[in-house]
Formats: C-alpha cells, structure tokens, sequence
C-alpha cells in the first residue's frame, strides 16, 4: 500500500449539550456530554477513496468536519502528508495546509451563495488563498473550471438560482477544486439529488479523481453509493469505527453483525418480489449508550462479554473489525463471493 | 380483473402564473385494483407526488384540475365540494408523507390524535376509540401502546413517528392509502421496517396503496405494478419485474441503469445525459424526446400515447405497431443510454 496522505489517529469530538448552568444547580441535572466521534483511526491512501457508512447519528459527518478543521478534535490526531495538524502554529503555513484540503456538502442549495455570480462563488478559494495575480487569469481559471465539470465557460455570469440541484453541485465541485487541492472531503454529495443526476455527478467524481490524482473521503448513508465510488470502507456505528476492509472484502465478506444488518437493509432492484426480514430496533440514544458494545441490543449474536466490555478494532484477515465474537470465533462467517462480481 | 378501485382519466393540472399557464400532469391516466400497490417513480418535479395531491384534493393554490376525471369504487371525486372530499379524505382515503414530524401536530399526545381521527369517521365513544387507537399502534409495531399513547410526538423516535402516522393513516380502515415518500426522511434499517409493515397492513386489510417515491429499490420490494413519471407525463406503466428488468421506454431504461447497486462492478454508471425539462419549457412531441439516443424524427413533432410494448404500456413511438411492421426486426439490443 501506498503512504498514507491523510492518517486519523483516535480522533474524538465530545459536545457539550449540558442543560444551562442554573438548571444543573437548581435542578441537580448532571452535565451531558455527547461523544459524537469516540476514537476513531483510519487512512487514506494517495489517489484512493475512503467511504464512511453509518446511520444518522453515528458521527460520520462529525468526522469529515474535524478533519477539514470546522471543529476541533476534542481528542486525537489528524496527520497529513507527513505532518500533524495540531502541531502546526503557524498561521501562514496552515492556511498552505488547508488550501490542500477543500470539503463538498450535501445540499448544493444551502452552500452557494444566492447573491453571488458563479464565477464569484468559484474564484473565492483562489481569491482567498491568493492563488491568481490577475482577474483576467482568475476568469480564464474559473471557465476552465466550469468546463472541468461539465459546465458552460458562460455560466460564469449567472446566479445560482438559475441552475438544478445537479448543476449546483457542479458548480460547488469546481469551487473545491479551484485551490487545487489533493484531498477532498465529500460529505453526502449526491444524496439530494436524483438517481440520473447521481450517476452523472459520481461518474464526475471519478473521472476528476483520476485527471486531478485525487484523494476523497466520502461520507454516505447508501451502501449501494458507496460500493461503486470506494476504495475501501468504514462503518460507524454510534461514534466508532465497527469494521473497516477493502470494499470489495467487505461486501463479500462483511464481519460485523451491524454490516451484515446494514447490507441486508438495502432495498435492491434485483430483490423484487423477494422478502427480507428487516433489522429489528433503532440506534440507542447516543447521550446514553449501551455499555460494552454499543450494538449489543440489537445484535443477534451477543453474549455476556459484549453488554461488558467495549471490542477494540483489531485486524481480522485483511479486514479490521469491532466485534469479540468474530475474534472470539463465536459468530459465523458467511462469504458471498461474487458479491461484486460484474453483471 | 375486478373493477378497480381508483380510476385516473386522463387527468391534468394546470398552474396559471402571470406568464402563461403551466402544465403540471398532463394526461395521465392509470388504475389500481383492490389490494393493489401501485408505485410511482420519477425524478423530483416529475409530478408523482401532484398526481398523488390531485387524488386526494389536496393541489396547492393556484394548481387545478383542468380536465380528466378521478373515480373511487367508480364514483367521482374530483368534483367534491371541500367538505365532502374532507370526509373522503381519511375515511376512503389515508394518506402518509414524507416527513413524520410535520404530519403530527407537536401539542397534542398520539393518543388524543389518533382518538380524535377516529371518532371524526368512526361512530364510536371515547374509550372505544381509545381501545382502538391502542389496538392500532401495537399493529404498526409500537411496543407497551398502553403506556406510549399517552406520548408527545417529541417522545418518538423519527421510525416510531412514521409509525404513528401511519396508524393515523389506516384507523379509518380506509380502501386506499396515498404514501408520499414514506420511507425517504429514515435511515436504511428503519426503512426496511416501515417498507415490511406497509406491505403487511395492506396485504391483511385489503387496503389498495399508491406508493410515491424516487427510491427504485423501495419500489421493487413493495408494488406490483409500477408507473414511470416524466415531465407531468406517464412515460411506462406495467408489472413491476418487468419495467425493471425489461423497461420498454428509453427513460425507464436510462433510469434503472444510473441506479448504482452493490451487485454491479461497472467503473462508470450509465448516466443520462441532461436533464428533466422546466415545465415551461417541454419540448414538443416526446417530452424526452432531446436527452433520447434513439429518437428519430416522429418523436420531435407528436406525442406518443401509451402503446402496447412486450407486457407493459410505454408512451414511446418505438413500439408503434405501423413502425415496428415496417422496419422487420429492429435491432432491440443496441444501446438505449450513452455509456
């Protein structure tokens, strides 16, 4: 494997969701701490893609957020390219830092600006990181941009109004790139958009990743997203990393009971006509979780030990995984080869 | 066939604006028999969920029905004064939409909700109807309704809340539910819960449902039939194995290959190219007709109807009888989508 561009160390993001200070005192409520992001380790090879999966609520945003510095880490180390994050105090030197890292959000409505013309919107990491000399270069900078991402070098001139969800996020794809960044944080980039204008846009990502040599993390809920973009995957569960494995091991050999559960919760095209037994129960309350292994609840293979003691991730055939049982050798192992063979 | 339940004739719906009338369903006609789950598929604006607001009187202002008629057990509904289509609505008709939160009101208990919708079309008194608001939320699967009824929606969890509504939707036992997008607010494990608890409230009461969603995979598993929307215009309807494993209409085929699944190992998905068009800007002829690889002249200046294609209906002119007589044997295998 490739060095490492970007390496998590047991990453943690607590928040503070205590009541007011005067409802503690006079009511005695204890302070709440919610451990959105729980120790959580990965990395990223150069020019691969990294998928985080998990239901909502299970801190797979929270990550992406630290990781682009939109919150501190409450715990934990971000390494890239070689050097920490959090030990670079210089404040020109992490700007040239995070001018490398650029982040796509969900909703292409809500992350442009209304009031700015797209070539403002596209320029501003440029123009903020100081990377033209003349607008004259910043414009032919943002036509080829547009151009890059499938776009019109006219549409410069007009308003985000004017364009379709799909076009938007075009338009926020080549705002990230135009620092020229080597690693982007995409954080559910196509789940507000229709499946046609999903396909064009991860065929989009594809195709870029391979002209620009870059480097994603991608956070999705879709299983099905995630398999067709990723290199290798994670699952998260309530704050942690359950199992983590190339993606096509983990679709051919998923380990823990939660990617099983995960897996066999996809609603499939191919299934049609078939039943399935869906998963019983919901994701505990993260300000309360279970103790021990937080899927215990719902697993069907618990034991005694997995409502005690919380399973460190450990390596486990080319795969890392969060669960006594599989290590224990008490939970079955199915393989489906062939689970991503071609048609 | 029994006679269906709900009968859609060529149904439109226009919206007046200062510049000119919009077309928002334009004839559009199916049906759906007793027991029946009828999907409905297409991208955002396609008209699937108007179509659904149209059923059940609910257009939003300044959209109305300008032609087509609705029937429900072979009566007409689209011509109701408000406050009949009011008493229709919930007691023939349930309906369940997309975000749990907003469909209950957050200042009252489930329980007075759901006592209140039931003796709103139920002749029954308090207690009973209490009896039965319990009885219904321990079908949809709340556990200890005894205790959970007396509940604000707050203290539900967003798949318990859809829970609710959906016993809100069905305590009339009403003959058709109209579910918007029932599933798209939950994450995949709750999903699959409601999907299965849907399939199983309308299998055991007879119930006939109109599921409206964009998620493909969620139609496969529940409906029998499906119809394909596109631009305000039924573009496919038929069985669903057969519109998804053999669609007969360049866009359903488009649209079935861009759905990523885990079974494929494709480096790039098909992708249709474009994209829906506005609907003040629908091209003549087949409104599909500028993003289609195999359109050809007679589609850019008449509008297909739905004709006959290999089991299922599809408003495309490749399966006109005249063309297909004249060009022996067209080569079906050829690409419908650009790769």
């Amino acid at each position: 494997m490739a060095e490492p561009l970007l390496e998590v160390r047991d990453l943690a993001r607590y928040f503070d969701v205590s009541p007011p200070w005067l409802n503690r005192v006079v009511e005695r409520m204890p302070r709440q701490i919610l451990k959105a992001v729980d120790g959580v380790s990965f990395s990223i090879a150069r020019g691969e893609t990294l998928a985080l999966v998990g239901e909502s609520g299970c801190g797979k945003s929270t990550v992406a957020r630290v990781i682009c510095g939109l919150y501190e880490p409450t715990r934990g180390s971000i390494v890239f390219d070689g050097r920490d994050l959090a030990a670079i105090a210089d404040r020109r030197e992490m700007l040239r830092m995070r001018q490398r890292f650029q982040m796509i959000f969900q909703d292409p409505y809500a992350s442009l600006n209304p009031r700015w013309s797209v070539a403002r919107i596209v320029a501003e990491p440029m123009r903020s990181h100081g990377l033209v000399e003349s607008s004259r270069e910043m414009r032919q900078r943002v036509e080829k941009l547009l151009t890059d991402v499938g776009l019109a070098p006219a549409d410069a001139d007009k308003y985000p109004h004017e364009f379709s969800g799909g076009q938007r996020q075009r338009i926020s794809i080549a705002r990230a790139l135009s620092s020229n960044p080597e690693f982007l944080v995409l954080d559910e980039p196509t789940s507000a958009l229709d499946v046609s204008v999903q396909a064009q846009i991860l065929n989009l990502m594809r195709d870029l990743q391979r002209e620009h040599g870059l480097t994603f993390l991608f956070i999705s809920h879709n299983l099905a997203v995630v398999s067709h973009i990723s290199t290798s995957v994670g699952v998260m569960y309530l704050g942690r990393i359950a199992e983590i494995a190339p993606t096509r091991l983990l679709f051919e050999r998923p380990l823990h009971p939660y990617t099983r559960m995960l897996e066999s919760a996809i609603p499939d095209i191919s299934m049609s006509g078939k039943s399935r037994t869906p998963v019983a129960g919901e994701v505990p309350n993260p300000l309360d979780p279970p103790a021990g292994c937080t899927f215990h609840p719902r697993c069907p293979f618990a034991r005694e030990k997995c409502h005690i003691e919380a399973p460190p991730l450990l390596p486990y055939e080319g795969a890392r995984v969060a669960c006594h049982g599989i290590h224990e050798g008490w939970v079955p192992i199915h393989v489906h080869p062939g689970a991503l063979a071609a048609d | 066939m029994t006679a269906p339940l709900l009968e859609v004739r060529n149904l439109r719906v226009e919206f007046p604006t200062r510049r000119g009338t919009l077309t928002a369903l334009d004839d559009v006609s199916f049906e759906i028999a007793p027991g029946e789950v009828l999907g409905v598929v297409g991208e955002s604006g396609a008209g699937k969920s108007m179509t659904g607001n149209a059923i059940i009187g609910l257009l939003e202002p300044p959209g109305r029905i300008a032609g087509g008629e609705i029937l429900l057990e072979g009566r007409r509904i689209d011509n109701l004064a408000p406050e009949a289509m009011r008493k229709l609505r919930g007691r023939r008709i349930g309906a369940i939409f997309q975000d749990p939160l907003t469909s209950l009101n957050p200042l009252f208990t489930i329980g007075e909700q759901l006592v209140e919708t039931i003796r709103t079309h139920l002749p029954l008194d308090a207690a009973a109807a209490r009896a039965r608001a319990i009885e219904l939320l321990r079908e949809v699967g709340i556990s200890a309704p005894e205790r959970r009824i007396d509940h604000y929606p707050h203290q539900f969890s967003g798949g318990m809340r859809q829970r609710v509504v959906i016993a809100l939707a069905l305590c009339a036992e009403p003959r058709l539910v109209i579910a918007d997008e029932p599933t798209t607010a939950l994450d995949v494990s709750i999903q699959a819960q409601i999907i299965a608890l849907i399939k199983r409230l309308t299998r055991e009461h007879g119930t006939a449902v109109m599921l409206v969603t964009h998620d493909m995979g969620v139609i496969a598993e529940t409906a029998d039939r499906v119809a394909v929307m596109y631009a305000g215009r039924l573009a496919e309807i038929g069985p669903v194995q057969r519109v998804i494993h053999d669609p007969q209409h360049p866009y359903t085929t488009g649209l079935m290959g861009s759905i990523p699944s885990v079974g494929s190992d494709l480096e790039r998905l098909p992708q249709i190219e474009g994209s829906m068009p506005r609907l003040d800007a629908i091209p003549r002829g087949c409104a599909f007709n500028p993003r289609c690889p195999r359109a050809f002249d007679r589609c850019r200046a008449e509008r297909p109807p739905l004709l006959q294609a290999n089991g299922t209906l599809a408003a495309c002119w490749l399966h006109d009888p005249h063309r297909r007589a004249a060009a022996a044997g067209p080569d079906w295998s050829e690409g419908a989508v650009h790769g």
